[in-house]
């Protein structure tokens, strides 16, 4: 099983490393998908078979194909070359990264992270109840504020999607089509 | 001897061989034939029959292997300006994604620990969705890295029409999940051999979720963009869409991964609402109907699973092929109408009436 973890963990960091340095828009979407791809995978040798459904079905099956199909129609052509130029925004970019990396390491080495799994729900009770019916009765019980309020945010954005995109039309006239 | 049929992997593999190259890819194959054969019956045709070996011509089945050597020697060309290595690969996603989702299909019911299923995984049918919302990127790429405007809106049509019919097919299956309580495909096909009013009729989902059912083929038919769901192929319109610059052996990929989604398309429908591999009455250990029991050998059960499995696979083809010749195509925007305007509402319908149902049941068996 530690070979397919090293297999996909290389992957998806090439994948990832890639959006960053191709230049064609069409081959870094196509990057991505790979790396979800991957992500997918190292969640299912983690024993978590609906995070992995969902990551394939959300990211690579919708949210890709949707930036695919934008980059299609307006027709991008590959990017300039990329030019070493300091502004104040990757300036800003860069300090941020560079934080959130030393934070990442700094978690990642903390006596805490090194214990383990821990907590009631073990890969062993998982694995016996099913994944996607231990998720489904948290997300209804014990996080079922959360999990509102994210689905009223989500009805917010759609409504908000389409009010934008929505022609006007001007008043006494019936919309045709 | 044989005792290494019992390493897993070697039976995986096996499974993979038998179920997948030897049933899926051999009916996908011959329903290219079928196809143009019920369509010549459908027109009052005879059909191809013109292939042959000196005198055999076997009612036309030497056409299989015209059109395959055909395929094979026609010079596969690459248009001009076109994005090679995304063009070369266009294909393989497209059949990549029909062919994987045989993983959770059980074909029979299991004797003893053996099982006619390659994988029986919990999460199945999120399985199939995930890997059937992927095989849009073969109709994307294709047409994309063609550089032809007539692929390109082939590929816009099938981008949009394969998404939206994607959330009916997940909503429309709601209700098969809150009725027999799974995900596990496995379970699904076995909860559908229990039994209403003792042991009369079947609890299979076209009789638990009758609305789902017609739902779920109908976008299953957009999805797989047979007719009339076909306007990202449009003859008329936009020549062959998508895959209008393909020849040679990566056209022939296309198509055969198209009709093979039609064999899982009816894989799919026969599985969830059409009790799987089960024969009515039908249990493990023989058949059982109003208090009669006739005890049949593990053997011959699986063997009369194996066939009505296959029964219904070919006529649920068989339908997907006579609704192309029945109904014309809609148009792309009647396409877009249908779904949201028209079949968002009864999903969501669908889900909520499903849900007071089953919750007045569990008080009622609750209460009494």
């Amino acid at each position: 099983m530690e070979v397919f973890f090293y297999l996909f963990a290389v992957l998806a960091t090439v994948g990832a490393v890639s959006v960053l340095l191709i230049r064609s828009p069409v081959y870094c979407a196509l990057a991505l998908v790979g790396t979800f791809f991957c992500l997918a995978a190292i969640y299912v040798l983690l024993s978590s078979e609906f995070v992995a459904a969902v990551q394939l079905l959300v990211y690579a099956g919708a949210i890709m194909v949707l930036f695919l199909f934008v980059i299609m129609l307006l027709n991008l052509k590959s990017d300039q070359p990329f030019a070493l130029k300091f502004s104040i925004p990757k300036i800003i970019g860069l300090a941020v990264t560079v934080g959130i990396l030393a934070q990442l390491i700094g978690v990642l080495n903390s006596p805490a992270a090194k214990v383990g799994p821990s907590g009631e729900y073990t890969i062993e009770r998982v694995s016996a109840e099913g994944a996607t019916e231990v998720v489904g009765r948290l997300l209804f019980t014990e996080y079922v504020l959360p999990f509102e309020i994210i689905s009223i945010l989500l009805l917010v954005a759609v409504i908000g999607a389409v009010v934008l995109a929505k022609r006007y039309v001007a008043s006494g006239e019936e919309e045709s089509g | 001897m044989m005792e290494f049929l019992l390493i897993p992997w070697v039976q995986a593999v096996l499974k993979i061989v038998v179920f997948v190259l030897m049933f899926v890819m051999m009916l996908g194959t011959v329903l290219t034939l079928m196809e143009r054969k019920w369509m010549s019956a459908v027109q009052d045709r005879i059909g191809p029959n013109r292939a042959n070996l000196g005198n055999f011509r076997g009612h036309g089945l030497l056409h299989l292997a015209a059109d395959g050597l055909k395929s094979i020697f026609k010079e596969d060309t690459i248009p001009e300006g076109a994005d090679r290595l995304l063009f070369t690969i266009a294909p393989f996603f497209a059949f990549v994604s029909v062919i994987v989702i045989w993983a959770v299909i059980p074909f029979a019911g299991p004797i003893g620990d053996f099982k006619f299923q390659i994988a029986d995984i919990n999460t199945g049918l999120l399985f199939i969705f995930a890997i059937t919302s992927l095989g849009v990127y073969g109709a994307v790429l294709g047409g994309w890295s063609s550089n032809s405007k007539y692929a390109l809106l082939g590929a816009a049509r099938a981008t949009s029409q394969m998404l939206s019919y994607e959330v009916f097919l997940g909503l429309s299956l709601i209700g098969i999940f809150m009725v027999y309580g799974s995900l596990q495909v496995g379970t699904i096909v076995e909860q559908q051999n229990t039994y209403w009013f003792g042991d009369l009729i079947p609890k299979w989902g076209i009789f638990t979720q009758p609305v789902a059912f017609v739902i779920f083929f109908t976008a299953m038919l957009a999805e797989t963009k047979r007719l009339p769901f076909d306007a990202p192929e449009g003859e008329s319109e936009i020549i062959a869409g998508y895959f209008l610059e393909y020849s040679g052996m990566r056209y022939a990929a296309f198509m055969l991964a198209e009709y093979i989604a039609i064999v899982g398309l009816a894989a799919l429908t026969t599985t969830l609402f059409l009790g799987g591999y089960h024969v009515p009455w039908l249990h493990a250990d023989g058949f059982h109907f109003l208090g009669g029991h006739l005890p049949l050998s593990p053997w011959l059960v699986a063997v009369l699973q194996l066939g009505s499995f296959v029964t219904k696979v070919i006529f649920f083809c068989w339908l997907t092929i006579m609704i192309r010749w029945t109904v014309p195509r809609f148009r792309f925007d009647q396409i877009m109408d249908l779904g949201w305007k028209r079949m968002l509402p009864i999903c969501l319908g669908n889900i909520v009436v499903t849900a007071i149902v089953l919750l007045i049941y569990d008080w009622s068996t609750a209460a009494g």
